[in-house]
């Protein structure tokens, strides 16, 4: 019993030890990266930060949301080097700063398969949602009262239609409020009334993605520019990037980042 | 004597800490909350219904309406179901079935509420939205999961009030010839009134506080709910879905909504307090 406890104990250091040598010997050069701002982008920056730091051990990349606007304030301060915006930078904005594309976003209008609307202009979308079209009558489909599903203000996603769609107009007081892109999708399938709003690599197969001004909702109109319903998501530095900063959106950008990316829903950069 | 001492001492600073805890939280809450009502008027910002943060416009009316319409529609189907249960439990019970109603009543207590949201969504909501209309997300979904959820509360303080009741009264009623129903609600109910009161009371405030399952299923619009098929927004849901990312008026307004949160729930323990204690004397007087 002793004996065998001696043994796992001489076993443990060792381990700890090696394991710390081997540490030592691949960092060259550690330290940490931050990036502040948008929490759309927030969870797929989390995402490739991990696998950053998996393939350069020593180097620390830390992703914090608080908006996009926060971020480029962050970034303003010096409180971090890389700002998250989901959204195009004004053009006050884009004198200040350095945008990099590192993916794109489209935002699908989702209906019930039984639903048999299957296009709508934008403006026709801007009146459903404001409470104006109260009937799907008025837009091609049953004559049923439409039912409006939002997400809470906090949503980036909403944040992105409101910017997208509804202009100064607001989303209708009547409109249901759901905390997720789930929530909004098991709403939708199962009633044939309603109207929402999600991500497009969240649609998945029960749901209907309508034609918008024409234009399908694939992610090859989006990377065309067809597809109105979409933004772009940015790095942004203030001037060039510092080289660790440099190094970590050049692997955001690599080939294979860019198809975790779309394995998340996203749509590659360029 | 020396250990008695210290071990004293310890007690009483845990005890203290909780008194500490609530005091502290009063007055953050306050401190964060009040500045802005005041500012407002509480005319503007109670009997408003136009909640509008971007706008700067905070009227919590329909919150206010949301939450007292859901805690209602919540007592209704608790109370009936909790004092039937109690009456069940302390009177006509065969000893079996008390051994496995009480634990099993108990175990929905200790169930999260996002588990009571999530089966109120994937079962409830498609049943009113198929058999009753509307969306389904509704004030009729937010009662029924919330009376289920303070149905333990109800029951158990309810059968404890039951319990207190003098065994003498019991034999009396059966004796001048009532039935045992008789017995129960014309005794029985009278006697341990107050009891019942503070266990409704109690679960009022449990149900007027409860925040996750409410979101799940009731819908969340910001217009007042115009009937129980409607969706609604309570004052607890209006906090949990915007604190993450008010900043300014808009969250000192969030805060607001928790003072009235705070007062309400004051109110109601308050009652409940003073209703149990005169059950304390009533019982000794007779």
């Amino acid at each position: 019993m002793n004996n065998l406890s001696v043994r796992i104990l001489v076993l443990g250091t060792l381990i700890a030890v090696l394991s710390a040598v081997g540490g030592c010997r691949r960092e060259e050069g550690g330290g940490t990266i931050n990036a502040v701002g948008s929490t759309s982008l927030q969870p797929f920056a989390e995402l490739l930060a991990q696998e950053y730091e998996k393939k350069n051990p020593g180097w620390k990349v830390d992703v914090q949301g608080g908006g996009s606007t926060a971020g480029l304030q962050a970034v303003t301060d010096g409180l971090a080097q890389i700002g998250m915006c989901s959204r195009e930078l004004t053009p006050d904005e884009a004198a200040k700063f350095t945008p990099i594309v590192i993916a794109r976003d489209g935002l699908a209008i989702v209906v019930n398969p039984d639903n048999p609307v299957r296009e709508l202009k934008i403006d026709q979308i801007r009146g459903l949602f404001s409470g104006r079209i109260r009937s799907w009558k008025d837009v091609g489909g049953k004559d049923e009262p439409v039912r409006i599903i939002t997400r809470e203000e906090s949503s980036g996603t909403r944040d992105c239609f409101v910017h997208l769609v509804m202009g100064k107009e607001k989303i209708s007081r009547e409109a249901l409020v759901q905390e997720s892109s789930g929530a909004v999708k098991e709403l939708i399938k199962g009633n044939p009334a309603a109207i929402g709003y999600i991500s497009l690599g969240l649609v998945g197969r029960e749901l209907k993605a309508l034609i918008v001004d024409g234009e399908a909702p694939t992610a090859a109109n989006v990377l065309a520019g067809k597809y109105k319903l979409a933004r772009p998501l940015l790095f942004v530095t203030k001037g060039e990037p510092s080289p660790p900063a440099k190094k970590f959106i050049d692997f955001v950008l690599l080939p294979e980042s860019q198809k975790t990316l779309e394995a998340e829903g996203l749509i590659r950069a360029r | 004597m020396k250990q008695d001492k210290i071990i004293r001492v310890i007690l009483m600073t845990v005890a203290c800490t909780a008194i500490l805890g609530l005091v502290v939280i009063a007055v953050f809450i306050f401190k964060e909350g009040m500045p802005i009502i005041v500012r407002l008027g509480g005319r503007e910002f109670f009997l408003s219904a136009d909640w509008d943060p971007k706008a700067g416009r905070f009227g919590i009316r329909s919150m206010i309406l949301g939450s007292l319409m859901v805690t209602g529609g919540a007592m209704v189907i608790g109370v009936t179901f909790s004092l039937g249960l109690a009456v069940v439990l302390t009177e006509f019970s065969p000893p079996l079935l008390t051994r496995i109603l009480k634990p099993v009543i108990e175990l929905l207590a200790g169930i999260p509420s996002v588990v009571y949201g999530f089966v109120g969504v994937v079962t409830l909501v498609p049943l009113i939205q198929n058999h009753l209309g509307g969306p389904g997300l509704s004030v009729l979904a937010a009662s029924i999961v919330l009376g289920i959820m303070v149905l333990p509360t109800v029951t158990s303080i309810s059968v404890d009030a039951l319990h207190a009741v003098p065994r003498a009264y019991r034999e009396g009623s059966i004796a001048l010839g009532a039935t045992r129903w008789q017995t129960v609600h014309m005794v029985l109910f009278k006697a341990a009134r107050s009891g019942i009161v503070a266990a409704v009371i109690l679960g009022m405030g449990r149900a007027i506080g409860e925040t996750m399952a409410v979101i799940m299923v009731s819908g969340n619009t910001l217009a007042a709910p115009r009937g129980l098929l409607e969706p609604v927004r309570t004052l607890t849901a209006n906090i949990a879905l915007e604190m993450g990312y008010a900043s300014g008026d808009h969250r000192q307004a969030l805060f607001a909504t928790g003072v009235t949160l705070f007062a309400f729930i004051m109110i109601l323990n308050t009652i409940a307090l003073t209703v149990s204690r005169r059950q304390g004397q009533g019982v000794r007087a007779t």
